[in-house]
C-alpha cells in the first residue's frame, strides 16, 4: 500500500515541485479568483507555501524583476513563472488561467452596470466601494513608500512624480522621460555618498 | 468602430511599457486619456468603473478591459486588455534571462533604488486621483482614511473592506 508524502515533509525538506502547464493553469485560477483586493500575495501563498513550485529566495528574486519591469505585476510573474517551467507554453497556461475567469466575470459586471448602473441603490453601493478602493490605492503606495527605502534625497523625486501627475495633470511619457534618469542620478550619487 | 478600436490599441501598448512599476502607476494616465483626451466617460464613470473592477476577482487592471467594453463592445474589451498586457510581458520575459545574470550586479541595485521612488509617487497619484473622482462627501473621505489605516495596520482581507465599503454605501452614509 502506497501513500502520499504527508505534507510536512516535504516542507521539511524543502523540496520543490515542478508544474505541469495544466497545475500552472490552475494554480494561477486559484490566485485569480481568491484575489480580491491584492492578487499578489495570492500568488507567493499559492507558488510558495501551498504547492511549492520555487522557494522563498527565489521567489523574491523574480518578484523584484516583475515589479521593476513595466506592466501589471501578477501578470508579469505569471509569464516568467510559466516561462520559467515550460517556456512559451507556460506562459500562455499561466497567463491563461490569471486572466480568463475574471475577464468574464468583469465583464458580466459591466453589462449588470449598463443596465442598473443608474439606479440609486447600484449608485450608493458603488460609492461606498469606490471610497474604499481609493484608500487601497493610497494605501498601497505608502506601504510600498516604506518597503522601498524611500528617503532623503529620493523622496524629493516621489514628490515631484507625484505633482507632476497628480496635480498638475502632465503627460506620463514626459515625466518619466524626466524623472527615470533624474531618479537614478540620484540613486547613484547617494549609494556613492554611502559607500565613501 | 475600427478607428476607436485602433485608437484604444494604440493608447494601452504605448502605456504598457511606461507602466514601470506595476500597472497602477498608469492609472493617472489612462483617466486622463478616457476623460480628458478622448471624453469617452466622465471621471465619476471612470470611478465607478475601477470601483466594479476592484469588487471583482483578479488582477485590478481588469478596469482596463470594462473601459475598452464601455468604448467598443467586446472587441474593444479585448483590445484594451491584450493591449495592456502584451507588450510588458513580451518584455518582460527577454528580460527574465538577463535578471538572473545581473542578480549580483551594483548597476541594478542602484537602478532599482532610483525607479522605485517614481513608482510611489505615480502610485499615490493614483490614489489621490481615484479619491477625488470618487469622494465627494467628507463621509467618503472619512471612510478612504480609514481604509488607508486598517490595510496599513492589520492584515486584513481586503475582501472584507470592500464588503464594508458596498454596506456601508448601502445605508447611504457616504
Amino acid at each position: 500500500m502506497t501513500r502520499p508524502v504527508p505534507v510536512s515533509v516535504a516542507v521539511i525538506t524543502n523540496e520543490t515541485v515542478t508544474p505541469t502547464e495544466r497545475e500552472l493553469f490552475t494554480g494561477f485560477l486559484r490566485v485569480a479568483l481568491c484575489g480580491f483586493g491584492g492578487v499578489l500575495y495570492w500568488v507567493r501563498r499559492v507558488a510558495v507555501e501551498e504547492r511549492r513550485w520555487l522557494g522563498e529566495a527565489e521567489f523574491v528574486d523574480v518578484m523584484s524583476l516583475c515589479q521593476f519591469m513595466p506592466g501589471p505585476n501578477t501578470v508579469n510573474l505569471a509569464m516568467v513563472l510559466g516561462l520559467r517551467f515550460h517556456g512559451v507554453r507556460g506562459a500562455l497556461a499561466a497567463f491563461a488561467g490569471l486572466m480568463v475567469a475574471p475577464f468574464v466575470i468583469v465583464l458580466c459586471l459591466g453589462v449588470l452596470y449598463t443596465s442598473y448602473g443608474e439606479l440609486p441603490l447600484v449608485q450608493s453601493v458603488l460609492r461606498g466601494i469606490g471610497a474604499v478602493a481609493a484608500g487601497m490605492m493610497l494605501a498601497m503606495g505608502l506601504r510600498m513608500a516604506l518597503v522601498a527605502r524611500i528617503r532623503n534625497v529620493l523622496c524629493v523625486v516621489a514628490i515631484v512624480a507625484f505633482s507632476a501627475v497628480a496635480l498638475l495633470r502632465l503627460p506620463l511619457l514626459a515625466v518619466l522621460l524626466l524623472l527615470a534618469p533624474a531618479g537614478v542620478a540620484l540613486a547613484w550619487w547617494w549609494r556613492r555618498g554611502e559607500a565613501a | 468602430m475600427t478607428e476607436v478600436l485602433s485608437q484604444l490599441a494604440l493608447d494601452f501598448a504605448g502605456l504598457s511599457l511606461l507602466a514601470v512599476g506595476g500597472a497602477p502607476t498608469v492609472l493617472p494616465e489612462i483617466q486622463r486619456n478616457v476623460v480628458e483626451v478622448h471624453g469617452w466617460m466622465s471621471a465619476s464613470q471612470f470611478a465607478d468603473l475601477y470601483a466594479i473592477a476592484q469588487a471583482s476577482p483578479g488582477p485590478n487592471i481588469l478596469v482596463v478591459c470594462l473601459i475598452g467594453w464601455k468604448v467598443a463592445g467586446l472587441a474593444g474589451a479585448l483590445t484594451a486588455t491584450l493591449a495592456l498586457l502584451v507588450p510588458s510581458s513580451i518584455l518582460t520575459c527577454v528580460v527574465a534571462g538577463a535578471w538572473d545574470r545581473f542578480r549580483d550586479a551594483r548597476w541594478r541595485a542602484t537602478v532599482q533604488l532610483g525607479v522605485a521612488p517614481l513608482t510611489v509617487g505615480l502610485m499615490l497619484s493614483s490614489g489621490y486621483l481615484l479619491t477625488h473622482a470618487a469622494d465627494d462627501t467628507l463621509a467618503a473621505y472619512v471612510l478612504t482614511a480609514v481604509t488607508v489605516l486598517v490595510i496599513m495596520k492589520t492584515r486584513i482581507n481586503p475582501l472584507w473592506l470592500i464588503a464594508a465599503g458596498a454596506l456601508i454605501g448601502l445605508t447611504g452614509l457616504v
